[in-house]
């Protein structure tokens, strides 16, 4: 990766005419700004796309059992959609305390991984990491790390995080004071609008192989133990049969020579 | 759950998730650079994405049931392959629910 303002300045002959110095110097910062107006852009459009579905979340919270105070509460201090939507949905099927904030917590993990990947990118000072780290989610990483200066990851970054909090939340606002005002949320459908949620959440990442088996995985086993198990415990079970299949498949990359025991012998089949 | 529970519940996650966040800004690179972490993290992630759709869909409470939900993410899916943003997709969902329910089934 290059990064126009990190690239030290060109090595000029010695007897170089200075303003041709100066001219390079002068196209690398006109590159960057306009990088920066690009990360921007993204920024702004990816906002706005975010923050509408903060709708959804605000209205099925409340369906839920949470009110509306609950609710903000949410979008303001986790604000990362998948926890958020998992601890409605654990609290909604009636599950313990402890699972749903497992359940959330689980669905943070990816957040940690974010964050030492933008940790050198950003390169920020101590403190403006506990700022930085509240706006760290999916969004902002993607359109941070898709940048190539340092301006532009900053400029990505900020303004994808900060674009997504405002909006997140004053949908949620009033997604959660319209769910209130709507009675019924069964002839509404928006039971079934929960799950809709969920599996957009879930499609971008079903590309892989791997991924593809962990979510089949989670499907029977969230299936063999809603009759069986108190709420809850089914979502959990299936994040324990995950790291599972993470292992055997680590295992099975460590040792890409050794041959297998029965007929792989395709070299492109290890797929990801 | 109470109203109080709910509070615990909802403050104490908050702060399990803001922590996550702030691990990952704080910790030295190479900890989490491991593959095999991001890889196992990524795998967590969708099945519990794929068991929530499945709870969602098909719970209620310890019972199994099979009713309007099922056929909303169905539609949900399809709209999700045509690369419907998620709003319509949930609306979608929504809709089909109401409307197989307003028919009498479901």
């Amino acid at each position: 990766m290059t990064r126009p303002d990190d690239v030290p300045r060109p090595d000029a002959e010695p007897d170089a005419p200075a303003s041709l110095d100066a001219e390079v110097e002068d196209a690398v910062e006109h590159a960057v700004e306009d990088e920066v107006r690009a990360a921007v852009r993204q920024a702004v459009s990816v906002s706005v796309a975010t923050g509408l579905y903060g709708i959804s979340f605000g209205a099925l919270s409340v369906v839920a059992g949470l009110d509306v105070a609950q609710t903000m509460a949410l979008s303001l201090l986790m604000f990362s959609g998948g926890s958020q939507f998992a601890l409605i949905g654990v609290v909604g099927a009636g599950g313990a305390p402890g699972a749903a904030i497992a359940t959330a917590g689980f669905l943070g993990v990816r957040n940690a991984l974010y964050g030492a990947q933008l940790g050198p990118l950003l390169a920020l000072r101590s403190w403006h990491k506990v700022v930085a780290a509240q706006f760290t989610i999916d969004e902002s990483t993607a359109v941070a790390t898709a940048q190539r200066s340092r301006r532009a990851v900053r400029a990505g970054f900020w303004w994808t995080g900060v674009g997504i909090f405002v909006l997140w939340n004053a949908m949620t606002l009033v997604g959660a004071l319209a769910g209130d005002a709507l009675g019924d949320p069964r002839a509404w459908g928006l039971d079934a609008a929960a799950a809709a949620a969920f599996l957009a959440l879930l499609w971008p990442r079903l590309a892989a192989r791997a991924m593809q088996l962990a979510a089949a995985a989670a499907v029977v086993v969230a299936a063999a133990l809603i009759p069986v198990a108190p709420g809850g415990v089914p979502v959990l079970a299936a994040a324990a049969v995950a790291i599972v299949i993470g292992q055997v498949d680590a295992r099975r990359r460590r040792a890409p020579g050794r041959p297998a025991p029965d007929t792989d012998q395709h070299p492109g089949k290890e797929s990801s | 759950m109470t109203s109080a529970t709910v509070w615990v519940v909802v403050l104490a996650a908050s702060a399990v998730c803001f922590a996550l966040k702030l691990a990952g800004h704080l910790v030295p690179e190479h900890w989490l650079a491991d593959e095999r972490v991001a890889r196992t993290a990524a795998l967590v992630t969708a099945a519990l994405l794929a068991a929530l759709v499945t709870v969602q869909t098909v719970g209620d409470g310890q019972a199994l049931v099979v009713d309007a939900r099922l056929p909303a993410l169905g539609v949900a899916a399809v709209a999700l392959a045509l690369r419907a943003p998620f709003i319509v997709v949930v609306v979608l969902a929504a809709a089909t629910a109401a409307g197989l329910r307003a028919l009498g089934w479901g």
